[in-house]
């Protein structure tokens, strides 16, 4: 048998959800050790091998110290495979990038927290180095990892599905919750999760990224429909997405402000702040 | 004997989070012994002002991809103790099986595949897969169940969907919770077996008395809401959680740290344990028995014997739970409705696997988050884990380097922190030697 590829997980600023994913998959697929060799896994195991081909990197790139990190993956690893939103998207981590960094720094760890918690606005790892597969997901859809191991194993290149969410939610013959007055981003969102959400009667949030055609303008007008605000809207389009969108500039499809305005006053609230020392 | 060392463990491995544990002995003296906390911070309070008040449970479910039922949980109560939502006894009861889904999956990981691998001498479950296959076999098998539990009624265990402000979106099969029944009966002997394996392992022998809190509820061993009880027999309403947590900041920890009566505190599964062992179920407390574990019990390491402890109870009691599900039926109910007005605040309080969890929100009448805060259960930890360590370090100090290296490392490891949430972990650096 030729040797087995060599795999290595880094987690970046995460919830490390879905490295656990990963682990959940193992509980049906132990099979899975027989193909690949893991050498680095922090979260299951102790031992580090510097030598890996594939690396699969969970977590947003969220100060300076992250990029250097970053790049020696890269320039070890043949292929780099974002894992889940938040190292492809920015997913969660970039709602704090409607706030300048002092202001989030200030009203977590009060104002002596400003020196002591390094930190910038919040990045998926693409913005930082060349990415060459991503499972999208918050968190990855542990049988869209299965597919995506396999198909690099073949030495494919996985592919996501550029269709809306819809049609894999239709396919389950689900009741369409817009229909039901329940919103639901489905429309605009990249399918491939098997519509888990809408499928557990909750509307989809877009996690896994917008499809290619996606029209911002008709679903705003499917949500204010359900008697949605327009801050309302924004905030559902920007939960997992917000970096891509403060990334769109003026096209952004967004009403109200996702980026620091110049001359925000510090917050003066104390109430996720601890006492100074 | 060692008059110097200076341990650097960079990056313990096998917990949650980035850590690093620093220790520096100069003739005989600990000049500095201190769990320092490297992990990104990630502002979650911050992140959630000016968010709608359903996305909370969402967002904050994604600070720890382990306890992420735990944190809806909290995230839920906060909201609905802030817009007076009134639980029905069913949502109240299918969330209890949820969260003990949670609790059974991120003790059986802990247990078995963070802490064992110490025992039994395997760098990690990896290799245990290799020398123990039956023991690895085992815990997938327990953690599948664990996990299909929280599936079964919230739709995912990372990240839960269908729990919603109110209540449920979606409500599972009988057909579906017959079956995770007979499951949850064919699991008894693999939780006996984990009895069995944990009452073998030799674990240290070490004592420090500290202060236990954690939260109790009148009529069972419960994790969801309650009072704030501490060893030191106080006993508050959980709006009170500042005057226990005290946070604040230390110069080498990403992470809060806290104080009640005395420097530290424990939270977690011994310190649930110490104060309401009486209310386990029986099988949990012969358990207890067989592990040697006895109220009030000092010994941090034993955390992780509690954590087996709570397994038995959890499963005990996920068939109880189950069996009223099944005799009561599910009834298709809306999610309860909410009640907005100018400035409202409310907290929520769970025990999760790691210990005491507080969220606490403001929302506007428009049903924006104004003010948040997070307090979770890693941060309350740290401070004890410190003094732990500072208490450890003389006792091993003969001891080889590796012993020293390893011993520190399982001390921590028996906390389970999960640095994720309280920021990331580990490291041990001997420094100068
Ligand atoms: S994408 Fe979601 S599940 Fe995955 S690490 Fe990020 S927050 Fe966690
Ligand atoms: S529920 Fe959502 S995903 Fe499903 S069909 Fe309707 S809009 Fe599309
Ligand atoms: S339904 Fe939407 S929010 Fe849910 S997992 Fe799929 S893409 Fe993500």
């Amino acid at each position: 048998m030729a040797t087995k590829p060599k795999i290595a997980f880094f987690d970046f600023t995460s919830c490390e959800g879905c490295q656990l994913t990963v682990i959940d998959l193992l509980q049906t697929h132990l099979g899975l050790l027989d193909l690949v060799e893991i050498v680095q896994f922090r979260e299951a195991m102790s031992e580090k091998d510097e030598d890996y081909q594939i690396a699969f990197v969970e977590g947003s790139c969220t100060r300076k110290g992250d990029e250097a990190r970053l790049l020696q993956i890269r320039e070890q690893a043949s292929m780099v495979v974002a894992l889940g939103a938040c190292a492809h998207l920015g997913g969660i981590n970039a709602l704090k990038n409607r706030w300048a960094i002092e202001n989030v720094q200030t009203y977590v760890y009060g104002k002596n927290g400003k020196d002591a918690y390094e930190s910038y606005p919040a990045r998926p790892i693409s913005a930082v180095i060349k990415v060459d597969a991503v499972i999208p997901g918050c968190p990855i859809d542990r049988y869209e990892f299965l597919r995506v191991v396999q198909l690099i194993l073949q030495g494919r290149k996985p592919r996501l599905p550029d269709y809306p969410l819809c049609v894999e939610c239709k396919l389950k013959e689900n009741a369409c919750l817009n229909t039901l007055g329940k919103p639901c981003l489905g429309p605009i969102t990249r399918a491939g999760c098997n519509a888990i959400c809408p499928t557990y009667g909750d509307g989809c949030e877009g996690c896994r990224g917008w499809h290619p055609e996606a029209n911002f303008t008709y679903m705003r007008e499917i949500l204010r429909g359900h008697g949605l605000s327009d801050a309302e809207i924004d905030a559902r389009f920007t939960m997992f997405n917000h970096y891509q969108f403060q990334h769109m500039g003026d096209e952004a499809p967004i009403t109200t402000p996702i980026s620091p305005a110049k001359d925000e006053p510090l917050p003066t609230s104390t109430f996720a702040a601890p006492k100074e020392a | 004997m060692t008059e110097n060392i200076k341990v650097n463990v960079h990056h313990v491995t096998r917990v949650e989070g980035h850590g690093n544990i620093v220790v520096d002995v100069r003739g005989g003296t600990i000049e500095k012994c201190e769990l320092q906390i490297v992990e990104s911070p990630r502002f979650f309070e911050a992140m959630l002002r000016g968010r709608p008040y359903h996305q909370a449970s969402h967002i904050t479910s994604r600070i720890c991809g382990i306890c992420a039922c735990g944190h809806a949980t909290a995230s839920l109560r906060a909201t609905e103790r802030a817009l007076k939502v009134k639980l029905s006894e069913q949502t109240i009861r299918l969330r209890k099986l949820v969260f003990h889904g949670e609790m059974l999956d991120s003790h059986i990981l802990h247990v078995y595949m963070l802490v064992a691998p110490d025992f039994l001498g395997v760098g990690s479950v990896i290799p245990l897969a290799k020398t123990h296959p039956e023991v690895v076999k085992r815990a997938l098998r327990m953690k599948q169940f664990a996990g299909d539990l929280c599936a079964t009624f919230a739709g995912r265990h990372t990240h839960p969907i269908a729990m919603t402000v109110g209540g449920f979106t979606q409500y599972p099969s009988m057909t579906r919770v017959e079956e995770l029944r007979e499951r949850a009966e064919a699991m008894i002997a693999d939780v006996d077996a984990t009895v069995e394996l944990f009452g073998t392992l030799p674990w240290p022998n070490f004592e420090r008395e500290t202060e236990y809190v954690a939260l109790v509820q009148p009529d069972e061993y419960g994790f969801i809401d309650g009072m704030i009880a501490s060893s030191d027999g106080y006993t508050l309403p959980v709006e009170q959680y500042r005057s226990v947590t005290n946070e604040r900041l230390v110069p080498h920890s990403t992470a809060k740290h806290t104080a009640f009566n005395r420097d530290s505190y424990m939270v977690g599964a011994l310190a649930r344990f110490n104060l309401k062992h009486e209310q386990l179920h029986p099988r949990a407390k012969a358990a207890a028995e067989h592990l040697g574990l006895r109220a009030p019990c000092y010994n941090p390491f034993l955390n992780s014997a509690a954590q087996v402890v709570e397994i038995v109870h959890c499963v005990d009691d996920t068939i109880r739970l189950l069996d009223e599900t099944l005799t009561r039926g599910i009834t298709w109910e809306a999610p309860a409705p909410v009640t907005l007005s100018p400035g409202a605040r409310g907290v929520g309080a769970c025990d999760v696997p790691r210990g005491t969890l507080f969220h606490e929100y403001q929302i506007g009448e428009d049903g924006l988050i104004e003010e948040a805060n997070c307090i979770i259960p890693t941060g309350q930890n740290l401070g004890n884990i410190d003094r732990d360590m500072r208490a450890l370090v003389p006792k091993i100090l003969t001891e080889p380097e590796d012993q020293i290296r390893l011993k520190m490392e399982m001390l921590v490891r028996a906390y389970d922190p999960c640095i994720s949430c309280s920021t990331h972990f580990l490291n041990v650096e001997f420094v100068g030697k």
